[in-house]
């Protein structure tokens, strides 16, 4: 298999938050247009390595580097990291009241436009980037005039953070537990989403608990984050595996590495 | 410190002084003081008796201590009651105000120069204890619209005066609205005549220069039948580590179908990070809806001040009138604020709205207090009460204290109340979108101030937004 270039290299990446050391050492390497997901049972460090990732300012990173683009990420601020393409859909979206989600996603992407030196959309450009965009992923813009997240249910959450992402256009994309608390219906629709912004100059890292939403978005690689670290590497039948066995007969093989 | 607290510190750009020759009369209060005050300003003997009166009541009056905030004592015999930068009586043009002058209020952004005017809005420009410039007066007078300092109404319109003032404040209301009648200054007069809607804003700004000395403005506005005035005013001082004392009163004046709108962006020096100076805003604002269908709204967005305590309310008096409160209170570093309103509803059909919305940020302490009282002729009053909380940091406090007083069982009363953090989660997703630690606690402040922003008249809505863009910078990294 021919492989793309490398765009994030995390190694021997130790983190702790409030005190408590979460992650004891992860290496992974993800190349261009590659979908990972990281699996692992409550408490394995899953989403604080998606929130490392992205900068949020509770998580301190002891040792380890993280190179992203040949860059070292762990020393861009989190809106540095935004810019340069690094996309995180959160578990649990904040409510921004008083502004329109419109708004905030056109500030959001005006604010990466001038990193890359393109001139500012104003409002009606924006609204025909967004048309195009909802089109491409079988949307409709009934969430676009609401106030951010707010008053949003579940999956009209999480939908809107696919939908952040598909006019953000990031290179790296970070979902974590995107598929918590989605019924099947909701599962299927933001799937969809995502396999519709698979491509060659993208790459996803999907953080799940459960195996569900890898039976519509095929991942290139499957790891096991057990204890703060991966012990296990595959392809998608991993993920079956764990499905049938459960995370158990890993953390006992954790115990006599 | 954490990285959200971090944030708050953004020098105050209003600080500077203005190096002017001034005349200031010698600190402490007396009768000989007003009689000084009111012979400066060439007034009857009407007015000076109004003013000796209050005095005398003033000095049998304590200085209430029951709003949520702490300072120490005010020696009122430290403060100079007058202050007035140098310069010839009586002006024939603008082109004769002193170029310090305007250029002071130019660097305030208050241009009063002929050729620089604001479009749209007639400026009084208001120097320590008087006032140095009113733009646009002969314009408004083709209008019979009357804007000028209170003193020159005072000379020029005492019947109107006369019949006026003290009538919603009256001499005796409380402490700091007696003193202010004994020993007030400038401030401006509005009279819109019978069906005139006012063809451009009026504005008053208002600005401390002098050390030790208090301002203690008056304004007077008066709405006649079936008009409408839309008034703004604004503020500034000096960053000094004394206190200083400001307490103003306002007098509002709304007969048949008038309607006035009163904005107001407070951004008076609030002290230092430690608490150290800052004025004392202790202020008397009141309208009186006294014509049927008329409507008095207050909005204020207060940034200033190391204290604020002030109520701007509405005595709903005509059948079917309506008061409106639409504020934003904002503390940082060591500010405190109890402001709200109140609404005192005596006609029948009489609604009042009120939307608060306070942010505390640093060891800032903010307070909402409000009054509703339904009064027992006030058949089908109706009120809507909103007060919001947004706290950044947690060494920061908000406190709700509403009254109710329903003496009439038709009243409909609603009463909404929220409090909410900004948090690091919070900041962090709109930082994790591109946004910088600035525009993500800028939006998300706009945000919860909107319902009251837009209230604001257009020109003046960018200048809040960025005001409190400037009061909360810092606070969060």
């Amino acid at each position: 298999m021919k492989k793309g270039k490398a765009l994030l290299e995390v190694k021997g990446l130790r983190v702790a938050v409030a005190g408590n050391e979460i992650l004891k050492g992860v290496d992974l390497t993800i190349r261009d247009g590659e979908v990972h997901a990281i699996m692992g049972p409550n408490g394995s460090g899953k989403s604080t390595l998606a929130q490392v990732l992205a900068g949020h300012p509770a998580y301190t990173v002891l040792a380890g580097t993280a190179q992203y683009e040949g860059k070292d990420l762990l020393d861009m601020k989190p809106e540095e990291r935004a810019r340069a393409g690094v996309f995180l859909a959160f578990q649990y979206p904040v409510e921004v009241r008083g502004i329109t989600n419109s708004y905030f996603l056109r500030s959001a992407l005006n604010a990466l436009r001038r990193e890359r030196g393109e001139p500012e959309l104003d409002p009606i450009d924006f609204l025909q980037v967004l048309e195009a965009k909802l089109k491409s992923i079988g949307w409709d813009d009934s969430m676009m005039n609401r106030p951010v997240n707010e008053g949003f249910s579940g999956g009209e959450k999480k939908r809107n953070e696919i939908l952040q992402l598909a006019v953000l256009e990031p290179r790296l994309a970070i979902l974590d537990e995107t598929d918590s608390g989605l019924d099947i219906d909701a599962l299927r629709t933001v799937a969809e989403a995502v396999n519709q912004l698979r491509n060659p100059k993208r790459a996803f890292l999907i953080v799940t608990h459960y195996q569900r939403l890898l039976n519509y978005i095929t991942p290139d690689v499957v790891h096991v984050l057990a204890d703060g670290r991966i012990v296990r590497s595959g392809g998608p039948e991993l993920a079956q595996e764990l499905e049938a066995k459960g995370y158990d007969w890993l953390r006992d093989g954790v115990m006599v590495s | 410190m954490t990285s959200i607290e971090a944030h708050v510190q953004q020098p105050y750009k209003y600080g500077f002084v203005t190096d002017i020759e001034s005349e200031v009369v010698p600190a402490g209060l007396s009768e000989d003081v007003i009689r000084l005050i009111s012979g400066k300003k060439g007034e009857p003997e009407w007015m000076l008796d109004w003013r000796l009166k209050a005095y005398r009541n003033w000095l049998k009056m304590q200085e209430p201590h029951w709003p949520n905030v702490k300072y120490g004592p005010i020696d009122y015999q430290a403060i100079s009651y007058y202050a007035a930068p140098k310069q010839q009586p009586k002006l024939d043009s603008l082109d004769q105000v002193d170029p310090k002058l305007v250029a002071t209020f130019e660097k305030l952004g208050i241009p009063i120069e002929e050729q620089k005017r604001l479009t749209g809005v007639a400026v009084d420009a208001v120097f320590d204890s008087v006032s140095v410039a009113t733009t646009f007066q002969a314009e408004l007078a083709k209008y019979g619209v009357i804007f000028c300092p209170i003193s020159q109404a005072i000379r020029e319109h005492p019947d109107l005066v006369q019949q006026y003032i003290g009538t919603v404040v009256p001499y005796n209301d409380n402490f700091f609205a007696a003193l202010n009648s004994a020993v007030f200054t400038d401030g401006s007069f509005v009279y819109v005549p019978n069906g005139v809607r006012c063809p451009l804003e009026l504005s008053t700004y208002f600005r401390i220069n002098a050390s030790s000395t208090g301002q203690f403005e008056r304004t007077l506005i008066i709405a006649e039948e079936g008009s409408y005035v839309s008034y703004l005013e604004g503020c500034s001082a000096p960053m000094r580590d004394e206190n200083q004392l400001h307490a103003a009163v306002v007098e509002l004046v709304a007969l048949d179908r008038a309607t006035i709108k009163y904005s107001t962006i407070q951004n008076w020096y609030p002290g230092d990070e430690e608490g150290r100076g800052g004025i004392y805003n202790f202020v008397t604002k009141r309208g009186k809806c006294a014509g049927t269908n008329s409507k008095i709204s207050w909005t204020q967005v207060e940034t200033g001040s190391a204290i604020t305590w002030k109520y701007p309310g509405c005595i709903l008096q005509g059948d079917n009138s309506i008061g409106e409160f639409y504020s934003v209170a904002v503390t940082s570093h060591r500010q405190q604020a109890d402001t709200g309103t109140k609404m005192i509803h005596l006609g029948k059909n009489t609604r009042s709205t009120i939307v608060s919305k306070g942010i505390s940020a640093g060891r800032g302490q903010n307070t909402y207090r409000g009054l509703v009282k339904i009064m027992k002729g006030a058949e089908g009053a109706r009120n809507y009460s909103q007060c919001d909380s947004m706290l950044i940091g947690d060494k920061c406090g908000a406190h709700t204290f509403p009254y109710i007083d329903v003496r009439n069982s038709t009243a409909i009363m609603e009463h909404e109340a929220s409090t909410s953090k900004i948090g690091e989660d919070q900041i962090f997703y709109l930082r994790q979108r591109g946004l910088s630690a600035e525009d993500a606690v800028s939006m998300i402040v706009n945000g919860f101030c909107k319902e009251v922003f837009k209230e604001l008249p257009m020109e003046f809505a960018v200048e809040a937004t960025r005001l409190l863009g400037i009061s909360l910078e810092g606070s969060v990294g």
